[in-house]
């Protein structure tokens, strides 16, 4: 089991003319082969910022995120795209794009001037829409779809770009109990079939609990990452909102509302 | 439909005369030959430069600014132009009479409105350098068109009735009487327009799932958002500057190739635009130029008179309109 990314005493925030925002400091963190992590946290704590951040986007405040043993800020924007692939929750701009042509676009970073797909292209297109059970959707336009269908056709983007880690910004929004709970369960599999690491944010923190390998939660004092079981054990989940009403069952692994 | 339009107009040539005299031969009347040669193959050849030029431009538009409603006038350049002529040809009764004739040679009307929209391209493209945000240059473009069509009704209030009527004439556009040189100067830059575009059309397909996943593509986006907005700079600029203000084409162009083809995938949107924009700009010179009338009708009237009708229709027939 490699470790892919590597985070080095990091500090993220804000910096402007006037002022600089921490958001949280001197983050360790592991993202390793094979592993399904979830990242958690209050609203507007600092998961986007997080996430911006190990992605590239963002420039930390001090530290260092290492991709493959090479610092994040210094890959060409190709070289990135064949080792990091992003499912976003932003809405998708009005076109019609088909869900083939559409996840085709995953191929990017690898075709030519004009993105013509060779046969190695194709052959990665078709083995995302068999991983992510979307084949008899491959004709349809991308509007005409599900939500849920919509947040495979996605994935299945991601997985076609052939990157060894996938992070994917809240998931699970919009979709119902069913569909978020065969989303986290496509997302298992996929780690454990293909040995790629998902990271995800997400705000459905039970289900993360039972299906996630690891987790990491940010509270405005500390970001810990752990195995679920572990987390529970040290009462790292009551710390997450601080509210009197909402308090953690350690022993049914859930939050209850008092 | 390219030879059908130097064969029809108010002098009708028939078909096998027009073929004739373009491949080398000898027309049976000089007369014919003269009108070919002069005035009517000119033409043709300028409908299908500013046909694809401005369908290209209106599709680049439209993908980067992720709006139907784009077109190559959003960047502002045409009223640059605008400006640059309407300040020319209105504001030449402020000067000493014997400049006026100067002033107003055609010459200096497609020298005013290549400044005019060569000045608005750099402004363009210095706002796209310093704003990060894509939309701020759409609005940058569109209070610059407002801008500029309160001057030119500044200056329309200030100027005389046979000043009012040339520049009129001029803002309904125009493919004829542009000499060989001109147009050997169009082609240049619209041929360099339509490599540029080409060559986006990667960036182009990358960007229908919008700027942050083409970036997670692999996509340099500040490098692809500069090369789309130069592409259709120089194609917008430069037929403005010798065929006028031409309205419509741009923007409607792209939606029928869309509309009939069904599909985003820029490598084939670019062909069909491409061959659309030529064919209906034809279409609409034929259509202004039809045999029994004695006058041309102004182009840009016709694009509209033809362009808005067609799109409506390929909506309500085809309803997922993307």
């Amino acid at each position: 089991m490699s470790i892919i990314l590597k985070t080095i005493n990091l500090t993220i925030g804000y910096k402007s003319k006037k002022s600089v925002v921490t958001i949280a400091e001197n983050l360790n963190l592991n993202l390793a082969s094979g592993k399904l992590i979830s990242l958690i946290g209050a609203n507007g704590i600092g998961k986007s910022t997080l996430l911006r951040t190990i992605t590239g986007i963002q420039q930390p405040l001090s530290g260092d995120v290492f991709l493959n043993d090479q610092n994040i800020n210094s890959y060409k924007p190709l070289d990135l795209a064949q080792n990091l692939s992003l499912v976003l929750t932003e809405k998708l701009p009005p076109s019609n794009l088909s869900v083939f042509e559409l996840v085709a676009l995953g191929r990017q970073p690898y075709t030519n001037w004009i993105g013509t797909l060779n046969q190695t292209d194709i052959e990665k297109v078709q083995e995302a829409l068999e991983l992510t059970q979307i084949e008899h959707l491959a004709q349809k336009k991308h509007f005409e779809i599900s939500d849920g269908q919509l947040q495979k056709v996605l994935i299945a983007r991601a997985l076609a770009q052939d990157t060894p880690l996938i992070i994917l910004d809240e998931p699970t929004t919009h979709l119902d109990l069913l569909h978020k709970v065969s989303l986290f369960k496509l997302l298992k599999k996929l780690t454990q079939e293909t040995q790629k690491c998902i990271l995800f944010s997400t705000h459905d923190i039970d289900l993360a609990i039972q299906l996630s390998d690891e987790m990491i939660i940010m509270t405005p004092e500390v970001v810990v990452q752990d195995e679920p079981c572990n987390l529970i054990s040290n009462g790292s989940f009551a710390t997450l909102f601080k509210d009197e009403h909402i308090t953690f069952d350690a022993e049914k692994g859930k939050f209850i509302i008092t | 439909m390219f030879f059908l339009d130097i064969s029809l107009g108010s002098i009708t040539i028939p078909f096998k005369e027009v073929y004739t005299s373009l491949t080398g031969g000898q027309a049976s009347k000089t007369t014919w030959e003269y009108i070919i040669i002069n005035y009517r193959l000119p033409k043709a050849i300028t409908a299908v430069l500013v046909g694809v030029g401005l369908a290209i431009s209106g599709l680049l538009m439209q993908t980067l600014f992720r709006n139907p409603l784009a077109g190559p006038d959003v960047l502002g350049l045409s009223s640059g132009a605008i400006l640059a002529v309407a300040i020319v040809i209105l504001g030449a009764g402020f000067l000493p009479s014997f400049l006026n004739s100067v002033l107003l040679s055609p010459y200096i009307i497609v020298l005013a409105s290549t400044l005019g929209s060569i000045s608005v391209l750099m402004l363009v493209l210095l706002v796209a350098q310093k704003l990060r945000n894509t939309m701020a240059i759409l609005i940058v473009g569109l209070m610059f068109g407002s801008f500029t069509s309160a001057i030119v009704g500044v200056l329309t209030y200030f100027s005389s009735a046979e000043q009012l009527q040339k520049f009129t004439f001029w803002s309904l556009g125009s493919l004829g009487s542009l000499s060989w040189t001109s147009i050997a100067i169009l082609a240049v830059c619209v041929g360099f327009g339509l490599l540029l575009s080409a060559s986006s059309i990667k960036p182009l397909n990358a960007l229908l799932l919008g700027e942050n996943y083409a970036k997670s593509m692999g996509l340099n986006y500040k490098k692809a958002r500069l090369v789309i907005i130069f592409a259709t700079s120089i194609l917008a600029g430069s037929i403005t500057a010798f065929a006028g203000p031409i309205a419509f084409i741009g923007l409607a162009v792209p939606h029928i190739a869309k509309l009939t083809f069904q599909t985003s995938n820029h490598a084939v949107l670019y062909w069909s635009t491409f061959f659309y924009g030529g064919i209906i700009m034809l279409f609409c010179d034929i259509a202004s130029q039809l045999p029994g009338l004695e006058t041309t009708l102004p182009i840009n009237a016709i694009t509209s008179i033809i362009g808005a009708p067609v799109v409506v229709y390929l909506l309500m027939r085809k309803r997922n309109f993307q």
